[in-house]
């Protein structure tokens, strides 16, 4: 039913809107609570808008994990943008991110239950993140 | 998509109706921050009821917008934030510092109506 991955392009504003309510969609048939539905568009907003934010263009990719019995939703936020040099820093910094223009990667660890981040100074960067169903 | 902001005695209410992007959210901001003169508004209600997601960019604008009104002498509430926004936003460590919220639109104008009151309190001679 869900096999396939769904791409957003992230090149806009508005595909920051789009990726969030397409991510929503896609808990919200995993049967996500309300609550859960939240935190997912929240988190793949903070990625999308880190997309733009640093490397202009990129993709949001959205699709079902499953553990056994288990099953979740995926998301990878993909961008060929100057990559992280430090990531334990941007990892550190910006717990207030709505104060300094920090990445927010911290807070989107927090929303989510697994988070992996791979970035390469000129290399891009690409943040994996899933979220398990209770 | 723009939001409609509605004139409504001293205040002005910008009701969200749908997702915003970032651009949109800028340019509510501009022209609250800008009506608020043209109508010499005393108050500013901004309902978020139907935002099902405030991010970083979100909640800082909001934050500038409040900030920005009350340098313009009016007073900002936001009404309407959603019990599982309010959670995913606590999450994150985002704070609406120094800005009033109201649990909807009723409770919002009940807020500014006391608030400007006190400021402004006509004084009232007392029959003897």
């Amino acid at each position: 039913m869900h096999s396939q991955e769904i791409t957003v392009p992230v090149n806009a504003d508005i595909d920051i809107v789009t990726a969030r309510q397409k991510g929503r969609e896609l808990a919200r048939d995993l049967g996500f609570t309300s609550t859960d539905l939240a935190l997912i568009a929240t988190a793949i907003s903070e990625l999308a808008r880190n997309i733009i934010l640093y490397a202009n263009s990129g993709d949001i990719l959205l699709s079902v994990v499953e553990n056994g019995t288990r099953r979740g939703l995926k998301v990878v936020a993909r961008d060929d943008g100057p990559g992280i040099p430090d990531i334990e820093r941007a990892l550190e910094e910006g717990f207030s991110t709505s104060r300094s223009l920090g990445l927010g990667l911290s807070g989107v660890r927090r929303l989510m239950d697994e988070f992996d981040i791979v970035s390469e100074v000129g290399n891009g960067t690409t943040v994996t993140v899933k979220k398990w169903r209770l | 998509m723009q939001v409609p902001i509605l004139k409504q005695r001293d205040y002005l209410i910008a009701s969200i109706q749908a997702a915003l992007t970032d651009a949109d959210l800028l340019q509510l901001r501009d022209a609250l921050v800008s009506q608020v003169g043209t109508y010499r508004s005393r108050g500013v209600i901004v309902d978020v009821t139907a935002l099902d997601v405030m991010d970083s960019f979100a909640v800082r604008t909001l934050r500038d917008l409040a900030h920005m009104i009350r340098l313009r002498g009016a007073e900002t509430v936001i009404v309407g934030i959603q019990p599982e926004v309010s959670f995913a936003m606590v999450q994150l460590g985002l704070t609406l510092e120094g800005v009033s919220t109201a649990l909807d639109l009723e409770e919002g104008l009940a807020y500014l109506d006391k608030k400007l009151r006190t400021i402004t309190a006509p004084i009232i001679k007392k029959r003897v």
